[in-house]
């Protein structure tokens, strides 16, 4: 049988959302149609949102409902820069996603944009005095500030609130998207300009997210058109998808305390078991200020490829952590920014567990794991 | 078995992988990613290492049904065969990169990480055929002379021959076509690939200049005298007629052709086409597809020394590590850098780099 333990990449939908999304495909309308069936789906996603706002810390009008997290990193990113002609500079972390970092360097590369990295610690943690230091000298020049909530390769989170108080009244981005529905997100708390969280890294469907945007803030759009959402994100709006997003918010927040003991503990026993098998395994990233579920692990001496190719004709499905479009593999920019050297990176593979994982699927990694990794050694 | 299919995108390596499935191997296919920025070698549907060909043989491998992974073999093919290919010509020979590239990656890199994970063998889609003879297995042509690609293959030796299964040595093209139609293989009507993978522009002149430098020199007849002027003399080769743009033409306009390449004085040569006739071919680091030939004796066989060339035949001798042969009709232009194939009928004995000829 297969063992799915690649959660961070996505992770199964949820029964109850499955059927809210089949249960709305089979009604009719355009929610911005003003008959009847359109005023259905209208308050169906009105409701939805309100839903997702309650769980985000958010108020209903901050959530602009987009295609992807991709999507919403990029209208964040490319949003502000452009709104706000008399400041050219960003500051990012070096462990963003690409979906953050590559909008980046594209405003660079054909913009003008100017991009100052903000280090990280070999926890994979955002160094606040480095962090402090720029933005100081700086603080004219910044467009924006972009630092993730919790890292997907290593799943070290990070101190937003600290973030947002270096930026003063500088805008901070922050990618949620592996935080949400994980562990606590609060969006008011953390005091963030704007977020982005997914559906389908919680238990919700492909192809809707949501970039969370402070009231009043007029960002420039990437797509024109309708005028939906708040005339930011113009396309008729994903109806199905919406609502099966606030079914999967909704049950992940019921179940978010017991899904994270669970989780972690699974976890905890996948780290001793690996372990065990192999003692010279080094484990990535912060050990208490964490994702429940990512085992980042790196088998000295090994190459992921190989461990990952072998993995899978065992039925094991585990990943790098991140990978291009060509399906290339690649040493993790995660990884090398925590100061590991190019070949531990390259010998480094993520485990991410999630609710529906099992104390079975761990014990049949244990059984594997070194003979694997054994077979994988150069 | 245990069978690694090589998959460029391509009909011929989907179809090669669809038929060691059916026959009930475990088999896996793998692309290879042979630049770090496939943009770099974009060249649409005529390479093999784009994104839209490794989604082309993802697709492929769905559809037969196998485990499908890509393994970056960039920094390898980066090493051994595009600076083998520019090194090569800096010192004025013609290397053929495809020949390299089989030797080096397909049946060494790749053969070994596919050893390295439990597998016993690499599957491509190449026209060649490999038979069991009581001389042990042997490589032979293809029964589609227009596709034989025995030639790019020949500089395996019997370990790596051993490793290697070309499914498609017994059918031609089009049956091949036909064979990926009726599989549902939306592959099936992709145009071959030609032209080196990583050239996309399909200009080697121009792409060679921008790495080695346009080094401007003269281009000067059998005596001496300068006949007009190149733009790197890496940008000929031997035999090359058009493209030389001479200022001083010959009496009776008689055409001139490239006959040597100096790198060091970086002059080009050129003259009449009898002056090219060869007959004698000297050709070092030999490798043995089979038994090595016994030294000291001259054998009857034939020299090949194109991928699609005519079998010429001839005699030739070898101490095991370099071959000479003596063609029986003399051959016109044939630079060093060359691969020279060695035939006995169809079955190939070996092949060897030009190194010299007269």
């Amino acid at each position: 049988m297969a063992i799915y333990l690649d959660h961070a990449a996505t992770t199964p939908m949820l029964p109850a959302a499955i059927d809210a999304y089949s249960r709305q495909m089979a009604e009719i309308g355009n929610a911005s149609s003003l008959h009847a069936q359109g005023r259905a789906v209208r308050k169906a996603v009105e409701e939805s949102r309100e839903l997702i706002a309650r769980a985000a810390g958010c108020d209903a009008t901050e959530i602009i409902f987009t295609g992807s997290g991709t999507e919403a990193n990029n209208l964040a990113i490319k949003g502000f820069f452009w709104s706000n002609s008399k400041k050219n500079t960003i500051i990012v972390s070096t462990i963003e996603h690409h979906a953050v970092l590559d909008p980046i360097e594209w405003l660079a590369e054909h913009d003008g944009a100017k991009i100052i990295y903000a280090p990280v610690d070999s926890r994979g943690v955002i160094n606040l005095e480095a962090l402090a230091k720029i933005v100081n000298e700086n603080r004219d020049e910044i467009a924006l500030i972009a630092v993730m909530h919790s890292n997907n390769e290593v799943g070290s989170l990070q101190p937003i609130s600290d973030v947002v108080e270096i930026a003063g009244d500088i805008p901070v981005h922050t990618d949620a998207v592996q935080s949400f529905g994980k562990i606590v997100f609060d969006f008011a708390a953390l005091g963030v300009t704007s977020a982005t969280v997914s559906a389908h890294k919680l238990g919700g469907p492909l192809g809707v997210a949501a970039l969370i945007l402070k009231r009043g803030l007029d960002i420039t759009p990437l797509l024109h058109g309708g005028g939906q959402e708040r005339d930011i994100r113009s396309s008729t709006v994903n109806a199905p998808g919406i609502v099966s997003f606030a079914t999967a918010v909704d049950q992940s927040l019921m179940n978010l305390r017991d899904n994270y003991f669970k989780v972690n503990e699974l976890a905890t026993q996948l780290r001793n078991a690996i372990k065990a098998g192999i003692p010279t395994a080094v484990f990535n990233g912060s050990s208490e200020e964490s994702l429940p579920g990512i085992v980042n692990v790196t088998f000295p001496g090994t190459k992921s490829e190989t461990l990952l190719v072998r993995l899978d004709l065992a039925g094991i499905s585990a990943s790098q952590g991140s990978a291009c479009s060509a399906g290339v593999q690649r040493p993790s920019h995660v990884l090398l920014a925590m100061g590991i050297s190019e070949d531990d990176a390259d010998a480094t593979i993520r485990f991410s567990l999630g609710s529906s994982s099992t104390e079975e699927d761990i014990n049949t990694v244990a059984k594997v794991i070194a003979d694997v990794v054994e077979k994988a050694k150069l | 078995m245990k069978i690694v299919a090589a998959m460029s995108g391509g009909v011929d390596s989907a179809v090669a992988a669809a038929r060691i499935a059916e026959q009930g191997h475990e088999v896996i296919g793998v692309h290879l990613a042979l630049s770090s920025n496939p943009q770099k070698y974009r060249s649409g549907a005529r390479g093999c290492c784009t994104i839209e060909d490794s989604h082309d043989a993802r697709r492929a491998a769905d559809m037969i049904g196998i485990p499908f992974y890509i393994w970056d073999m960039a920094e390898e093919f980066h090493d051994s065969v595009v600076e083998n290919f520019i090194e090569e010509y800096a010192n004025g020979r013609t290397p053929n990169p495809c020949l390299r590239c089989n030797e080096k990656i397909k049946f060494a890199a790749v053969l070994e990480r596919a050893k390295g994970l439990g597998f016993d063998a690499v599957a491509t889609g190449h026209y060649a055929q490999m038979r069991e003879t009581e001389l042990g297995r042997m490589m032979y042509r293809a029964v589609d002379p227009g596709k034989d690609q025995s030639y790019v293959l020949a500089v395996l030796n019997e370990e790596q021959l051993s490793g290697a299964l070309f499914p498609l040595g017994d059918t031609v093209k089009d049956d091949v076509r036909i064979e990926a139609k009726k599989r549902g293989l939306y592959v099936a009507n992709k145009p071959d690939s030609h032209d080196i993978c990583f050239i996309p522009s399909g200009n080697n002149a121009g792409w060679l200049r921008d790495r080695l430098g346009a080094d401007n020199g003269p281009i000067v007849d059998e005596d001496g005298n300068q006949v007009g002027e190149h733009q790197g003399a890496y940008t000929y080769t031997i035999g090359q007629r058009r493209g030389l743009n001479l200022s001083v033409p010959t009496e009776g306009g008689i055409p001139r052709y490239v006959l040597k390449i100096e790198p060091k004085s970086n002059t080009v040569v050129v003259g009449a086409r009898e002056a090219l006739a060869i007959s004698h071919i000297e050709g070092e680091k030999a490798i043995w597809c089979g038994p090595i030939p016994q030294s000291g004796v001259a054998h009857r066989g034939f020299a090949q020394v194109r991928a699609h060339g005519t079998p010429l035949p001839c005699e030739y001798r070898t101490d095991g590590k370099s071959i000479i042969a003596e063609l029986d009709e003399p051959l016109f232009g044939l630079a060093t850098g060359q691969g020279l194939v060695i035939y006995d009928g169809d079955r190939v004995v070996g092949s060897a780099t030009v190194s010299a000829t007269k």
